[in-house]
């Protein structure tokens, strides 16, 4: 149930968000149903909204997605299903369908599966409705900041990285990154301050 | 809005979407050593946080690649404090939405 109400609120946050960066409401509705990865799609409409193409935007939301594909890896083997089945699986493949079916890991591979499939479509159906009904929101608005949703968007951001920081290490990365690309933005072409901190994250988990 | 802009818009989409799709299907069809390496595994745990970060900072301080300061900093700063003292989610982003609305419809 408490997830339930935290998916709601980020998928309404997501549909205001595509919607104040300039996205049409079938685009976010379009981005909840087929990408379904919460970062990645508020990274798209974060980085078009900075003034980012079309490529960089793709670009920086697919390394977020990229541990969608180390769950995959997690998952496969304890749900072992073929075919479109496991075009659905791969779908609904996400932060919280994994994490719930990992937490049932005690209780047996049953409870595992339950887990997994129950979340994920759950999450699914949930992060569509409110998607749609935070897009319809905000295009009824007009001026946005006039609502505060221009600094709503980051602070969504903002809500989404706060657990990741676990220790000073992880603060110290985000806070440099933060300061990075505030810098790069006047000199850099729009969308690559941001891209750039993924190379920062990779040369920094290479050494260390 | 211009042809440009919409093309913009549904590449990136679309171009989203099926990169999104390909990472979560080849994690589950691709043999397990090729993504269990702890350095991927280490990577992975390090790069929301770069971006997400940049994304904050970006979209608290920017417009067009200029740095500006405006209502948005009161937004940011008001959820920082949020987040602080572990308020859930929605409350972040209603009080930055608040603060930064009242700022700028007031001063």
């Amino acid at each position: 149930m408490s997830v339930s109400i935290t998916v709601g609120a980020y998928g309404v946050a997501f549909g205001a968000a595509a919607v104040a960066n300039g996205f049409t409401v079938v685009q976010a509705c379009l981005l909840s149903l087929l990408t379904f990865s919460g970062a990645s799609q508020f990274a798209v409409v974060g980085v078009i909204g900075a003034g980012g193409s079309a490529i960089s935007a793709i670009a920086t939301a697919s390394l977020l997605g990229v541990r969608n594909a180390l769950y995959g890896v997690i998952m496969a083997p304890h749900l072992k299903v073929r075919g479109l089945k496991r075009v659905v699986a791969a779908q609904i493949t996400i932060d919280e369908s994994t994490g719930v079916a990992l937490g049932q890991e005690p209780r047996g591979i049953v409870a595992m599966r339950k887990g997994f499939w129950y979340t994920g479509i759950g999450v699914f159906v949930f992060w569509n409705l409110f998607t749609l009904a935070g897009a319809l929101g905000a295009q009824a608005m007009g001026d946005i900041r006039a609502f505060g949703l221009d600094s709503a968007v980051p602070a969504a951001f903002l809500g989404l990285v706060w657990p990741r920081l676990t220790g000073n290490f992880e603060r110290a990365l985000a806070v440099g990154c933060a300061l990075f690309a505030i810098a790069m933005t006047p000199i850099l072409p729009a969308g690559l301050p941001i891209i750039a901190t993924a190379f920062i994250a990779i040369a920094v988990g290479l050494k260390r | 809005m211009s042809i440009q802009i919409m093309t913009t818009l549904w590449i990136a989409t679309l171009g989203t979407s099926l990169i999104a799709f390909l990472l979560k299907y080849s994690g589950h069809s691709v043999p397990e050593r090729w993504l269990s390496h702890p350095k991927v595994q280490r990577i992975n745990a390090l790069i929301p946080i770069a971006l997400l970060s940049a994304l904050v900072a970006v979209q608290s301080f920017s417009e067009k690649s200029q740095l500006v300061i405006d209502q948005r900093v009161v937004g940011i700063s008001v959820a920082t404090v949020a987040l602080f003292l572990k308020a859930p989610f929605p409350i972040v982003v209603l009080s930055a939405a608040i603060s930064s609305a009242a700022v700028y419809n007031w001063l």
